[in-house]
């Protein structure tokens, strides 16, 4: 019998390429589509960025049903490949690169007055259906955060890797399981009276969501693209604190319960000084080592923008004619 | 915990804009003399004293646009 931890099951398709990802899991089908196939779909919809979603989770915790070694099914990968380029290719293209990493830091590092984001709707209007629905998006990330960022560990040296590290320990629980911030977004997803099961909600998620993760995967698992997490990391732990803050007084707002709030509450405080660590000992560490990974790093924090931007578009958008954000209701 | 930080002098880094930052653990008593305890691996004080989480920064110090 079975007794480790919950395998996820896997999700229905959303087109040709996710299809044929799943038929390939379940060995139902010996082949997988031409990478031409990729190429002409559209990089940020639901089938491609499902399909990448799929190969990415066999690096993390798999699939009920699916043979551990499809990971490195030499098949698969190739196939990966293909989506990864399309992904990567249009954000190269569609995020617009900052003249250098300092000014693209100083940007975020500006709070506006009145901001226009998902944070603010949920602190001023939200509804407790939009904050189950904006969690149960989330969950896709922070059932496993910081864990695609942990892979960037072995490619940094020095003060990077050391700085890296701390704030790693500190997502991880600092050395106390029920701390992780995993477990405690877990917490927050039960006081909301959602499933805590990893992977629950991958049929429910938006393909801006699927984007959100599936960024963060490609990142980890590239070294060639080490930079560019870094800057992603950043650029995360730059915007969290503000947010978290305007998320905590939505969750006090509307009664959400005290996990809820606490989720939120740690993450103005831990992020704060996760944003000086990750400014002061990674970023300026990485790029004293290697300097000619700058534009790497703008990279990393301009496309976190794109697809959270896109991300905030589509809920807000969702919201603003009465529709949930959500593939199916919770 | 020994640490080999036991054995060498405490950082502290300040900034012109921003907290203090002290590696923790931290005991801070404040000016009506109570305590605040963080056992973060690094710890960042408010020095700008507009943080809704005070003695801890909460980001208040940044600059703020009207856009």
């Amino acid at each position: 019998m079975h007794t480790g931890l919950y395998e996820p099951t896997l999700p229905t398709d959303r087109g040709e390429l996710s299809a044929a990802t799943l038929a390939y899991l379940r060995r139902a089908s010996g082949s997988l589509p031409p990478a031409g196939d990729a190429e002409r779909s559209d990089p940020y919809g639901d089938d491609l960025q499902l399909a990448l979603y799929l190969c990415y989770e066999l690096h993390y915790r798999g699939f009920a049903g699916v043979d551990d070694e499809m990971e490195w099914d030499a098949a698969l990968l190739a196939f990966r490949r293909a989506l990864e380029d399309r992904f990567l290719a249009a954000l190269r293209d569609d995020a617009p690169l900052p003249a250098d990493v300092d000014s693209a830091l100083a940007e975020l590092l500006v709070e506006p007055v009145q901001g226009d984001g998902i944070s603010y709707h949920l602190r001023d209007d939200g509804t407790l259906g939009q904050v189950r629905e904006y969690a149960a998006q989330r969950s896709l990330y922070h059932l496993k955060e910081a864990d695609p960022h942990a892979w960037v560990l072995p490619r940094l040296h020095g003060r990077a890797k050391a700085g890296m590290a701390a704030v790693e320990y500190d997502e991880f629980g600092a050395g106390r399981g029920e701390r992780v911030h995993a477990r405690l977004f877990a917490d927050l997803m039960r006081d909301l009276s959602l499933d805590t099961g990893y992977g629950r909600y991958l049929d429910a998620a938006c393909p801006q969501m699927l984007a959100v993760s599936n960024l963060m995967s490609l990142l980890g698992l590239h070294r060639r693209l080490r930079g560019a997490l870094v800057g992603h990391f950043a650029a995360v732990e730059i915007t969290s604190s503000p947010n978290c803050r305007r998320l905590a007084q939505a969750m006090e707002r509307l009664g959400a319960g005290p996990a809820a709030e606490h989720f939120y509450r740690e993450h103005v405080e831990a992020d704060a000084v996760h944003e000086q660590v990750v400014r002061h000992e990674v970023v300026a560490g990485l790029l004293e080592a290697e300097p000619q990974l700058a534009a790497d790093v703008a990279f990393g924090i301009a496309a976190t923008g794109l697809v959270e931007d896109r991300f905030t578009e589509h809920l807000l958008g969702s919201w603003r004619s009465e529709r949930s954000s959500l593939r199916h209701a919770l | 915990m020994h640490s080999p930080r036991d054995e060498s002098p405490r950082r502290l880094r300040v900034q012109r804009t921003g907290p203090l930052l002290v590696e923790g653990p931290v005991e801070v008593t404040l000016d009506d003399g109570t305590v605040a305890v963080s056992d973060r691996f690094c710890v960042a004080v408010c020095t700008c004293r507009r943080s809704r989480t005070y003695p801890w920064c909460d980001t208040s110090h940044r600059r703020r646009t009207a856009d």
